[in-house]
């Protein structure tokens, strides 16, 4: 399988005050088309940042990184919106739904973005809702949906633009545990029908239901295995 | 790249989803436009109205009153108190100055006409055939006096449209006899009506006869007999009223032997009048829509206050559309757009609120009501500026958010 992550010496620095944190301290990894991993740790060892800098939101200060084929240190500030845009479909722990917008229109948001024309995006919306398994609720606000199905709105939502990666920031923190294992279920058909998903968690419990488990600690890597409780 | 319909329908939503607030952001600018509208609407109403009762005095016009309005030390009188202008000069102007198509001089007088079993207290002015050329008035019933009933003094009276309608309520004028100051007229013909002048003076409260039959019978009796109370003088074009102006000023101050600032004389253009009055009320104009106008930037810098406090309450929504691939120019625009649709609202709103306020006071103060497209096109341009200008600071804020911190924020 072709890496479509491939991070070299990854090196991020901030400055706070007169000290300098290194948030990641050389990190090295590959990520395949179609995988479906973890990145697990303890607050504060540097899974936030990769995530962030994984996601387009942030760039490292050393190393090669390169997703999708786009090298993300070259990048300047419109080809990371076009790259967030297209490539990445972003799952937050706190679903990040805008409250004015029907489930249907959340979902469309990404689109808009990509000046999809407005009836293509809305059968695109249509059609990622059903996956999800919400397409009898398409018409209904945040506030008329329970925790779960919001979650499930927000997997839609970042499915829209057909994105290279499904990135998940602890998706299921905000969720009970019945309604956690549904989304987790819900990650691993869609990694089975061929997304490859990266979920970002420090629940050793959630981690252990992907496929691969990349642990962090201290801005390194400390451990990277496969999961043999994953039966797919 | 986002399509621009989604842009405009994006900052309708965000709008709409607070209505409240939007209406009362968008007030500053409503109340800001319609002063501003209603301010312009009614100097420019008023300007109109100045300019249309000067005008009825009659155009290229220059009135020679006795007395000095402007000049040197010792006593000035007012102009029109004494009697310095004769029908020699008169006749000198006639003669000499060249570029005139009437001269009229004539004498005031007053007195009670009785006719009809009723009486009316009112202004008698002696002029000659020309006068009515010189004013621009024409006769609408009958006919005037022509020069030769002039010369003879005939006892022959044409009213204006007030008198004629205050002694002769249901009867035709023309042919009736009034009765002045003992002796017998008779009414000849009836004048157009000319309205109120700006200052409110009824302008046909009035009634013309033969200049030398108000010399002999009704004022000239205790008076020199060659002398006038007003000299009326037509140019062929407004063009030469400035030259005519000059010569017959010269003119007379060498038959007077007056030096400038001794006049006693006054030589009055109504052109340069109207021009005075038309600055005035300009002035003015501007003097209020200018107040106005600062009201308008208090407006402005509600919607300023208001989308710095939207975009701090939105701070998680803006991180979440960046995280989805807006571009830092789709939130400039999102939000720069919010603030225009709000300020161009409230312009639209204020437009009609001052037009209908201006249309309303004009009624009241019987003035034109005269509203352009301009003033329009002006007072929305205008407010959609105030959104650019005053939305610009707030949707640069929003644009410079960094995602990752405004995700995190709660």
């Amino acid at each position: 399988m072709d890496a479509l992550i491939s991070a070299r010496d990854l090196v991020k620095l901030y400055t706070m005050g007169e000290e300098t944190v290194h948030a990641l301290d050389g990190v090295t990894f590959d990520i395949a088309r179609g995988d479906y991993a973890a990145i697990v740790g303890p607050s504060g060892s540097g899974k936030s940042t990769l995530m962030n800098i994984l996601g387009g939101l942030d760039t490292p200060t050393g190393g090669s990184l390169s997703i999708d084929g786009a090298d993300m240190l070259a990048l300047d500030d419109e080809g990371l919106a076009a790259f967030r845009n297209h490539t990445i479909g972003f799952v937050f722990q706190s679903f990040n739904l805008l409250s004015r917008l029907t489930a249907i229109e959340n979902v469309e948001l990404p689109m808009i973005y990509a000046g999809v024309p407005p009836a293509q995006r809305r059968e695109r919306a249509k059609e990622m809702l059903h996956r999800v398994g919400l397409g009898e609720r398409m018409t209904h606000r945040p506030t008329q949906l329970s925790g779960g199905q919001q979650q499930r709105v927000a997997i839609a939502r970042a499915l829209a633009g057909e994105p290279a990666l499904l990135l998940a920031d602890e998706p299921t923190g905000a969720l009970d545990t019945q309604t956690g294992k549904d989304i987790l279920a819900l990650f691993n058909s869609l990694n089975r029908e061929g997304a490859t998903v990266v979920i970002v968690t420090h629940d050793l419990e959630v981690a252990e239901k992907t496929r691969r488990t990349i642990e962090m600690r201290d801005g390194r890597i400390v451990g990277d295995r496969m999961n043999g409780a994953q039966a797919a | 790249m986002i399509r621009t319909s989604d842009l405009i329908s994006s900052a309708g939503r965000a709008l709409r989803a607070n209505p409240l607030r939007s209406a009362l952001t968008a007030l500053g600018v409503i109340i800001g436009v319609a002063s501003v509208v209603a301010m312009v609407s009614l100097g420019r109403g008023a300007q109109a109205s100045v300019q249309a009762s000067i005008s009825s005095l009659g155009s290229n016009l220059l009135v020679v009153v006795p007395g000095a309005q402007r000049g040197g030390g010792g006593v000035r009188m007012a102009p029109g108190s004494f009697e310095s202008l004769t029908m020699a000069d008169v006749e000198a102007i006639e003669r000499e100055v060249s570029g005139l198509v009437a001269v009229s001089p004539s004498q005031r007088g007053a007195g009670q006409l009785v006719a009809n079993g009723l009486n009316w207290n009112t202004r008698i002015e002696g002029v000659t055939p020309a006068y009515l050329l010189a004013r621009d008035w024409e006769v609408e019933h009958g006919r005037f006096f022509d020069e030769r009933e002039e010369r003879q003094a005939r006892k022959v009276l044409v009213l204006g449209a007030s008198v004629a309608r205050e002694l002769f309520p249901n009867v035709d004028p023309i042919g009736q006899s009034v009765r002045i100051q003992g002796g017998m007229f008779e009414v000849i013909g009836v004048l157009e009506s000319k309205g109120q002048t700006g200052f409110g003076q009824d302008q046909d409260d009035i009634v013309l006869a033969p200049f030398s039959t108000v010399k002999r019978r009704i004022s000239g009796r205790q008076r020199r007999a060659d002398t006038v109370s007003q000299i009326s003088i037509k140019t062929e074009s407004e063009a030469a009223l400035a030259r005519a102006e000059e010569d017959i000023t010269n003119l007379l101050r060498q038959r007077h032997r007056t030096s400038e600032g001794e006049d006693d004389f006054t030589v009055q253009n109504l052109n340069s009048i109207m021009e005075t009055a038309n600055q005035a009320t300009a002035a003015f104009t501007g003097l209020l829509a200018g107040i106005s106008a600062v009201s308008l930037l208090v407006g402005g810098i509600g919607i300023m206050n208001i989308m710095l406090v939207s975009v701090t309450e939105r701070t998680r929504e803006i991180g979440l559309r960046k995280a989805l691939g807006a571009r830092k120019a789709d939130i400039l625009h999102q939000f720069g757009l919010e603030a225009i649709a709000l300020s161009v609202a409230g312009g639209i709103v204020g437009l009609i609120i001052g037009m209908t306020g201006a249309w309303g006071i004009t009624s009241i103060f019987n003035l034109p009501f005269a509203v352009g497209v301009d003033t329009a096109l002006l007072a929305i341009g205008f407010s959609g500026l105030v959104g650019v200008i005053f939305g610009a600071y707030p949707a640069w804020r929003a644009a410079q958010l960094d995602p990752i911190e405004a995700l995190r924020r709660e």
